[in-house]
């Protein structure tokens, strides 16, 4: 039981990695990761939200009727994203800044919006909370990580400090949009060589294990429906 | 027989055997830029040679090494990693440091064309994506044009003035100052991207690679064509704007490669006239001087595209072998 928990906990950070691996949350990851702060920064409030939302929806899964779940995430969702953004806005104004449109737009993250209709309408508030730190987790590391690569080889920075600027001109494409898909890329190829490539192929052949199952074989339904 | 969805036609036996492979192609792309070499060796010197033979090797070596680790059969042999080296050399100005020209190569032979699966899967020219990553990574040392004593009278005196250091002539038309003369123009005594500064040797070049059946003369053809008439509907002198920055490299060299251009005639006059149209767009109303290397991309992108919309019209399959 215990290792179980433990298992959900660290899903989110290698093997079912929300960005690397589920592909989800794909644009603000791009878009914020060109400095290692903003990257830090959007991986925090990601995790932050993402755990409370979970919480929350975990806890009202009961009450929410089904119909009309996603408008109900969507408001719990936007509650705790203006409060970390308030949070922001009040401590760190320059971070507030750098990130943008990009605080509010948590609010429909695939991510956040994916790990409660996957995962916290149907489990435990416990393991919700675990699963929203596990995956918040994997997505600040993320996060993070592509910023520090993006940041020392476009601007010779990382998290502000000097590492190569002024004696290797830094090639700023990479603090650019192709850069940025460069960079998802290769990190993406080297979570496929850490897990063997065993996720995609999962996906490929099954759907079992992937957490968009249930929305994936939805919308075909609806489709086919609608047909 | 023919293939019905393109010009390929197999006749029934007797065979000749031609003795064309990828390695003699190559080959021969690479005699037809040596006049270009030439020229730039005359105008900027020995580094000129040294360039080309730093992003030629490396290319070789990055070819070599990706095939390796990836435990794909080696294919140093055809050439084809040195031809893209010479035109990404060809394409950089030749006082870049030799780092930068090293990391040029790297992103042409790993990332555009082993990743995708090596020669005849990448849907890019390699030099040409080699040259924009570096020319919008390395903004400034891409920008620096050497001068030389034996370049046009008008260059050298614009880079007196320090009005606009060392500028092209397309930069220099850009801003309104006196360009050299089309013979200087066409001769390429003027500064540039190292292999992109004669007209007369590129062209040269590509009459060989025509006479040589290596090239078809469609594209190029459309792509010059396409420039010389846009000038004149934008009210250009036509032979400054063909002989000006990389049109002659681009469209004799880089847009005919192979892997990366439609492979019907129709096709390929789309593609040149995209080419043109693009570049011509580009110089007139982007706030790049230049844009060859931009539309040969964009239109890279569109070739599989083109050779579906240019595929032959087949009224009535053949008896048994239709699909």
């Amino acid at each position: 039981m215990k290792n179980n928990k433990l298992k959900i906990l660290t899903n989110g950070i290698i093997r079912e990695n929300p960005v690397l691996v589920l592909v989800l949350g794909t644009c603000p990851t791009l878009a914020i990761s060109t400095q290692a702060i903003n990257g830090l920064g959007m991986g925090i409030s990601v995790l932050v939200v993402l755990t409370c939302s979970n919480i929350m929806i975990s806890a009202l899964k009961r009450i929410i009727p089904d119909t009309v779940r996603i408008p109900c995430y969507i408001v719990v969702i936007a509650t705790f994203v203006t409060m970390v953004q308030l949070v922001l806005k009040a401590f760190v104004p320059a971070l507030d800044k750098a990130l943008g449109v990009y605080i509010p737009l948590i609010v429909v993250n695939c991510i956040i919006l994916g790990r409660a209709e996957a995962f916290a309408s149907k489990n435990s508030v416990v393991d919700s909370m675990l699963d929203g730190i596990g995956m918040g987790l994997g997505y600040m590391l993320t996060a993070t990580v592509m910023a520090c690569i993006r940041e020392l080889l476009g601007n010779g920075t990382i998290f502000g400090k000097v590492i190569t600027a002024g004696t290797i001109t830094p090639f700023t494409i990479m603090i650019m949009a192709p850069g940025g898909f460069f960079v998802f890329g290769v990190l993406i190829a080297v979570v496929n060589k850490l897990t063997k490539g065993k996720v995609a192929e999962k996906c490929q052949n099954k759907c079992l294990g992937c957490p968009g199952a249930a929305f994936c074989s939805e919308v075909q339904k609806e489709g086919g429906e609608e047909a | 027989m023919a293939d019905r969805h393109t010009d390929l036609i197999v006749a029934s036996a007797p065979h000749v055997v031609a003795p064309a492979d990828t390695a003699r192609i190559m080959r021969d792309v690479v005699i037809a830029l040596i006049p270009a070499l030439a020229v730039s060796t005359y105008v900027f010197g020995a580094r000129a040679l040294l360039l080309t033979a730093v992003c030629a090797v490396f290319s070789v070596f990055f070819e070599w090494v990706t095939r390796k680790i990836l435990k794909r059969s080696n294919t140093i042999g055809d050439w084809s990693a040195v031809v893209t080296g010479v035109i990404l050399a060809f394409n950089l100005p030749v006082g870049i440091p030799l780092w930068m020209a090293v990391i040029g190569c790297f992103i042409a032979i790993v990332v555009v064309k082993q990743l995708f699966g090596g020669l005849g899967q990448n849907f890019a020219n390699p030099a040409i994506v080699g040259r924009i990553a570096l020319f919008i990574g390395f903004a400034g040392p891409m920008a620096n044009w050497a001068i030389t004593p034996r370049m046009s009278q008008a260059i050298l005196s614009v880079a007196e003035q320090d009005a606009i250091t060392g500028a092209t002539p397309l930069a220099i038309s850009a801003a309104g100052g006196t360009v050299p003369t089309n013979l200087e123009m066409f001769l390429g005594l003027i500064n540039g991207s190292m292999g992109e500064i004669s007209a007369a040797a590129l062209l040269l070049g590509g009459i060989y690679l025509i006479v040589r059946k290596v090239i078809s003369p469609a594209i190029p053809v459309a792509f010059l064509g396409t420039v010389a008439v846009l000038s004149l509907v934008f009210g250009l002198d036509p032979i400054f704007q063909l002989c000006a920055g990389g049109v002659m490299l681009g469209a004799i060299f880089m847009a005919t490669d192979y892997v990366t251009s439609p492979i019907t005639t129709p096709g390929r006059i789309i593609f040149g006239i995209g080419c043109g149209i693009f570049t011509m767009l580009i110089r007139v109303y982007a706030s790049y001087p230049e844009g060859v290397s931009f539309a040969i991309l964009l239109m890279n992108i569109l070739t599989p595209h083109i050779d579906r919309l240019t595929r032959r019209k087949v009224f009535k399959p053949a008896e048994g072998g239709a699909k």
